[in-house]
């Protein structure tokens, strides 16, 4: 948000008949929408009360060393002292749960961070470059787009031996990029020609300044839509990484805590909840991401919104196809009537 | 034509690309191969033999970067794949993959063209009848179960149809007291273990056709011929399927062609959540095991797989669409 604000007071003399377009949306623009629409909330809701377990977790347990071996009797069935039970291996199985949120919720913000970042370094300097950098670097995109991730990813981890966290995260930065950057890059491609881009050119700014603050801020739902969508993408490859022993066994997340229950058969042996709640716990992360991530689509393509709010705006009056996201922004407003 | 060369020549690049960094990711990483080789089969296999392993998948120790690698992509063309070095150390890496590239493809195959079509026909359906109970609770759970993870719902399939229930297989591929044929028991058998990882493949899969499908209706019912086709007074079945479904349908195909990448990720996950003998399960042996001629062939092979999957879609595209012949 601090982008829009800092691109307002900083070109006062932007001409006054020209309103840029997406500028008008100012700075409540995207964050109202974001409240008042209910996937979102429910999403958010979602992901607050993991970070706040992840960042507090001494307000929900009173063990702090989970992942300590034969703490307690091993294979306690769930009782006062023990909410879901002990693992064979005679940890507290909230405990773990509770610790275990803090490692996804990292690979998520940092590993979704980072490639959205190299997403947009990428695909604008592809579309602003134009020529033959855009050939080479479009052919790279697809290249990497197209690579099965997943095995990759598998591949990868295994000749890094047992990965650390930096090494996961780079891991999926590595693999996780290409996607946003194709859609940046078209969209950066269809503002190039833009009016207020034009006028910015003739005031003589220069090609940085452009970039950073007249094009980027009218892209700030498509870029944070990105992020949620390689956040997820890294949760969920992270998580399928360490369940099949490809994590640091020794690590306290979730996904490492499933690896142990699997090998350890859980769910055969009376110990479910080893096996349940770290599944329900990677489950309500991805699906707080994917929700956020699509009320981002229905917020930068009205079009999809749920349609009792857009009553009386009947079949016809609607965009060019194709343009869907581009009408968006240049409707400006259009976003939060 | 121009078009068709143009992705023909982008299938050739990229295979080489993926080829190439599958050669030297093992050169390049940490740890050494040979000393991890030479650890693991110690003792069963002499230092020649392992030489002689090593050389039989492009690696020779001895011999220059060029001439290895040149070696390797002939190899791999050729399908001179190598012997695993796995738990069934020696036996040849073709063989290996020709018993359970049949599971994998029944499994993965079927479950995706499913998902593909009833997905879309869903997602058809609820864009066109805009507003209704379908489309008002549909997406909201599609973006769940899209979002859940393949080990997620397997392992809550197995919790709750095979621990309590009994009534369906977790693990394997068939009942081994069968003897494999074309026999009604066998065939049943293979079904039945069949159903859930089918089911998990099916539940995470679907739900991403179904919004694509809706989203790309929803732009589509926009358009003025759609308009044409109700003044004129066709049925709107004929409306619904021919105008409208058909044209957006042809973005999904060659998005159909991407996913082939992300279902090659499911088959990993659910065969191994339920020991199912397909590719995928070789793949989670072979990086367990250290086995590095399975894992590049096996790698090789999923590349070639979505690149495939992609220029078939593209030559389909090209039928339906007159469009991008006109612009070849």
């Amino acid at each position: 948000m601090t982008t829009l604000t800092s691109a307002d007071s900083a070109t006062p003399q932007a001409p006054a008949g020209t309103p840029a377009p997406g500028r008008r949306r100012g700075r409540g623009g995207v964050w109202r929408s974001f409240l008042s629409n209910r996937k979102a909330n429910v999403g958010f809701g979602m992901f607050f009360v993991l970070l706040v377990m992840a960042v507090f977790p001494s307000l929900f347990t009173s063990v702090s060393d989970p992942t300590a071996p034969a703490r307690f009797t091993p294979r306690l069935t769930p009782s006062g002292a023990h909410w879901f039970g002990t693992t064979s291996l005679g940890q507290d199985i909230w405990a773990l749960f509770v610790y275990g949120a803090r490692e996804p919720l990292i690979i998520a913000v940092v590993a979704g961070g980072l490639a959205t970042i190299v997403s947009v370094l990428v695909g604008v300097s592809a579309a602003y470059l134009g020529g033959i950098p855009d050939d080479i670097i479009s052919f790279v995109t697809n290249v990497v787009l197209v690579i099965p991730t997943f095995p990759l990813v598998i591949v990868l981890s295994a000749y890094a031996g047992k990965p650390t966290l930096t090494i996961m995260i780079a891991v999926l930065v590595v693999t996780g990029w290409s996607y946003g950057a194709n859609q940046m890059r078209a969209q950066a491609l269809s503002l190039r020609n833009r009016d207020f881009l034009e006028s910015a050119r003739v005031r003589g700014e220069r090609r940085s300044y452009i970039i950073v603050f007249e094009m980027l801020p009218t892209m700030t739902s498509l870029i944070i839509a990105n992020f949620l969508g390689a956040a997820l993408y890294s949760v969920l490859a992270a998580a399928g990484l360490q369940f099949l022993g490809l994590g640091d066994p020794n690590s306290d997340s979730w996904g490492t805590m499933l690896y142990w229950a699997d090998s350890q058969s859980a769910l055969e042996s009376g110990t479910a909840w080893w096996a349940i709640l770290p599944a329900i716990g990677i489950a309500v992360l991805g699906v707080a991401f994917a929700l956020m991530n699509y009320a981002f689509d229905e917020i930068s393509n009205p079009a999809l919104r749920p349609v009792r709010r857009q009553r009386g705006r009947k079949l016809g009056t609607r965009r060019r196809p194709g343009s869907v996201r581009t009408a968006a922004i240049a409707g400006g407003g259009a976003g939060n009537e | 034509m121009r078009y068709l060369l143009r992705r023909v020549g982008f299938f050739l690049l990229t295979l080489w690309a993926a080829l190439t960094l599958n050669f030297f990711l093992p050169h390049f990483m940490p740890g050494s191969p040979i000393n991890t080789l030479r650890a693991q089969t110690k003792g069963r296999v002499s230092d020649a033999q392992l030489e002689q392993i090593l050389t039989s998948f492009g690696y020779k120790p001895h011999a220059n970067m060029f001439s290895q690698y040149f070696d390797y992509l002939g190899n791999m063309v050729t399908g001179n794949w190598g012997v695993s070095l796995g738990s069934s150390l020696g036996t040849p890496v073709s063989k290996l993959i020709g018993e359970s590239l049949p599971w994998t493809l029944g499994l993965v195959g079927v479950t995706t063209v499913l998902a593909f079509l009833l997905g879309s026909l869903i997602g058809t359906i609820a864009a066109w009848r805009r507003g209704g109970v379908v489309d008002s609770v549909l997406p909201s759970v599609f973006v769940v179960t899209s979002a859940l993870p393949y080990f997620v719902v397997g392992l809550f399939l197995i919790l709750f149809m095979t621990i309590d229930n009994t009534w369906l297989p977790s693990s394997g591929n068939y009942d081994t007291s069968i003897v494999p044929g074309f026999s009604p028991g066998f065939v049943g058998s293979v079904v039945k273990y069949a159903a859930l990882p089918a089911l998990t493949l099916l539940i995470t899969s679907i739900g991403g056709w179904v919004l694509t499908m809706r989203n790309n209706m929803i732009t589509t019912l926009a358009e003025d011929y759609i308009r044409m086709g109700r003044a004129k007074g066709l049925s709107d079945r004929k409306v619904m399927l021919n105008y409208a479904a058909r044209n957006a349908f042809l973005p999904n195909l060659s998005g159909f062609a991407m996913s082939i990448g992300f279902v090659l990720t499911g088959a990993i996950l659910v065969e191994k959540i339920f020991n199912y003998p397909g590719l995928g399960y070789q793949l989670y042996n072979a990086v367990n095991s250290i086995d590095y001629p399975m894992m590049q062939t096996l790698f090789m092979l999923f590349t070639v797989a979505v690149l495939g999957a992609l220029l078939i879609c593209d030559l389909v595209t090209v039928w339906l669409d007159p469009r991008t012949r006109a612009k070849g």
